[in-house]
């Protein structure tokens, strides 16, 4: 018996806080279509409550008996705006209802794919599924959407990243919490099992199981050891680490994929941080030394974080997929948030670590009184990033409605806090309302 | 089916005999066993194998009871996960 192992696992699990962040149990929609807008939603909310009957039963299992947490249980669906379209319906809150429903009676905790892909260009479901987003995403509780507004193959549609501005503060002048379900991406990945952003893309089998993987705390505690030496070290110690988080990621999805008879799709081996002490990402950039997150040199530090996960984890698993990196939302994230609030940590910065980092600005909050212009020009930077680096980016912020800096907006549970980020108030507003569509990169003359 | 089951708590006469007596009464087999004192602290870990026909949930429970009883930290995981995360 190697008693060592043995330990150095338990650790990993009680105290590093090692955990399966989800398993996101992917289902294709494009079988309910209906031009009656009822038929397609009971034939939805079927599918939905036949597919994943046994998702969080199986999901509860494993983690008793193997000892290891899964946080969350989740659905991804096929972009509502291509299963909606057929239909005549004016709008599709609906379709938000009925996944919410099939959600709930299944105890799953989020379900995502409220979603459009717009990145060229508006079909007929486009307009109607961004336009239901507010109201669909306040009058749920459990459905997350996303948009897709470019792609290194088709640039950025313009008109698009002004329309998710109005949206976004529409979606805040409601509830700013519901800002967290909502994600506006470049280059989207169609295997994410992540929230908000998850969708099972059209290219995906009819039903399969993505799992997330997390475990900040291991990779800082293992970092901890190698205090002082060379960087090499460091992004060694981080890719052996991250071998053994995205293990356990495929050693779950198998159990999973095996006890429900569903393919096993993809580990996404992403170190995803929480609220939660020692469960950070902002402590690992700390670890490696930097006196806060933020100093100069924190870019560099995130490059070698993001890309030793990616590499470590390559090999420990048989197919890897979603946006596996480092997340730096920062409202989840105990030391981002400190480093916030000690004036460390800026958005210009923020943006600048998403250029190397998995995802993008996620989960920021700004004033109230930020335009919805303003929140565009967010996106279109944030978009342009992704699509000339080739790489997933996103914007997930919240204009928080009469707050200003100095304010925190309150999420609760896994989603955290977010101070309130000062953003700069020249208007971007000519720019944006341009509207069109920003051209493709050129693949060639990498300068 | 074979499990980990790890005892954790404040060192006392007994420990021993009473989580072996529970797994005789379960009819759980003790394969390997490693025992020390971690400063102060009683830590075992044993490797124990049972019948298919005994769910894993009801071990876990009667042994979470024990634990209980005797102010011990027990816990049981399948084997696998280890393996799992330390071998290729």
């Amino acid at each position: 018996m190697e008693t060592n192992s043995i330990v150095e696992t338990i650790q990993m699990i009680s105290e590093e806080k090692l955990d399966i962040r989800t398993i996101t149990m992917g289902i294709s929609l494009i079988d309910c279509i209906d031009s009656n807008g009822e038929k397609a939603r009971q034939k939805i909310y079927q599918k939905l409550t036949t597919k994943a009957k046994d998702l969080v039963k199986v999901a509860n299992k494993i983690e008793s008996e193997y000892g290891i947490p899964i946080v969350n249980k989740r659905i991804s669906v096929t972009p509502i705006s291509i299963i909606a379209a057929a239909s005549s319906d004016k709008d599709y809150v609906a379709y938000a209802k009925a996944m919410d429903k099939a959600a709930a009676e299944l105890g799953v905790d989020l379900i995502g794919g409220f979603s459009a892909l717009v990145q060229k260009g508006y079909q007929t479901g486009d307009e109607k599924l961004i336009q239901s987003i507010p109201q669909a995403l306040s009058e749920t509780s459990r459905v997350c959407g996303s948009v897709n507004v470019g792609s290194t193959r088709s640039g950025i549609n313009l008109d698009a990243v002004k329309q998710m501005g109005t949206v976004v503060k529409d979606l805040a002048s409601i509830d700013p919490v519901n800002c967290m379900s909502l994600v506006i991406f470049a280059n989207a990945v169609e295997d994410n099992p992540f929230m908000a952003g998850a969708f099972h893309g059209v290219g995906e089998a009819d039903c399969v199981i993505n799992v997330g993987i997390s475990g900040p705390g291991v990779v800082k505690r293992a970092l901890e050891k190698v205090k002082g030496q060379p960087i090499d070290v460091v992004s060694e110690t981080i890719k052996k680490t991250a071998f053994k988080v995205t293990r356990m990621g495929q050693f779950v999805g198998n159990l999973a994929s095996k006890a429900l008879n569903v393919p096993f799709g993809i580990v996404d081996l992403s170190l995803a941080p929480t609220p939660n002490e020692g469960d950070s990402v902002a402590e690992i950039l700390e670890e490696i030394g930097l006196e806060s997150v933020g100093a100069p040199g924190t870019t560099a530090a995130l490059a070698l974080l993001n890309d030793a996960v990616k590499k470590g984890g390559v090999m420990a698993c048989e197919h890897v997929g979603g946006l596996s990196g480092a997340f730096i939302p920062v409202s989840e994230d105990a030391e981002m948030i400190r480093a916030v609030n000690a004036g460390n940590l800026n958005i210009e910065k923020l943006e600048a670590m998403t250029a190397v980092c998995s995802v993008g600005l996620d989960m920021i909050a700004v004033p109230g009184d930020t335009s919805a212009e303003s929140i565009s020009g967010m996106i279109a930077d944030e978009a342009s990033m992704g699509v000339i680096n080739n790489k997933t980016t996103a914007v997930r912020v919240i204009p928080a409605p009469g707050k200003s800096v100095g304010d925190t907006v309150e999420f609760g549970g896994l989603f955290g806090r977010a101070p309130i980020m000062p953003v700069n108030t020249n208007s971007p507003a000519a720019f944006v309302s341009r509207g069109g569509h920003i051209p493709s990169p050129i693949h060639s003359f990498k300068n | 089916m074979k499990a980990i089951l790890t005892v954790i708590g404040r060192d006392h006469v007994g420990i021993v005999a009473k989580v072996a007596t529970k797994l005789a009464e379960l009819n759980i087999n003790i394969i390997d066993v490693s025992q020390t004192l971690m400063h102060g602290n009683f830590t075992m870990i044993m490797m124990v194998t049972w019948d298919e026909k005994t769910s894993f949930e009801s071990v876990k429970s009667s042994l979470t009871d024990l634990g209980q009883e005797t102010d011990l930290d027990i816990h049981i995981q399948r084997q696998e996960i280890f393996d799992a995360i330390q071998k290729l």
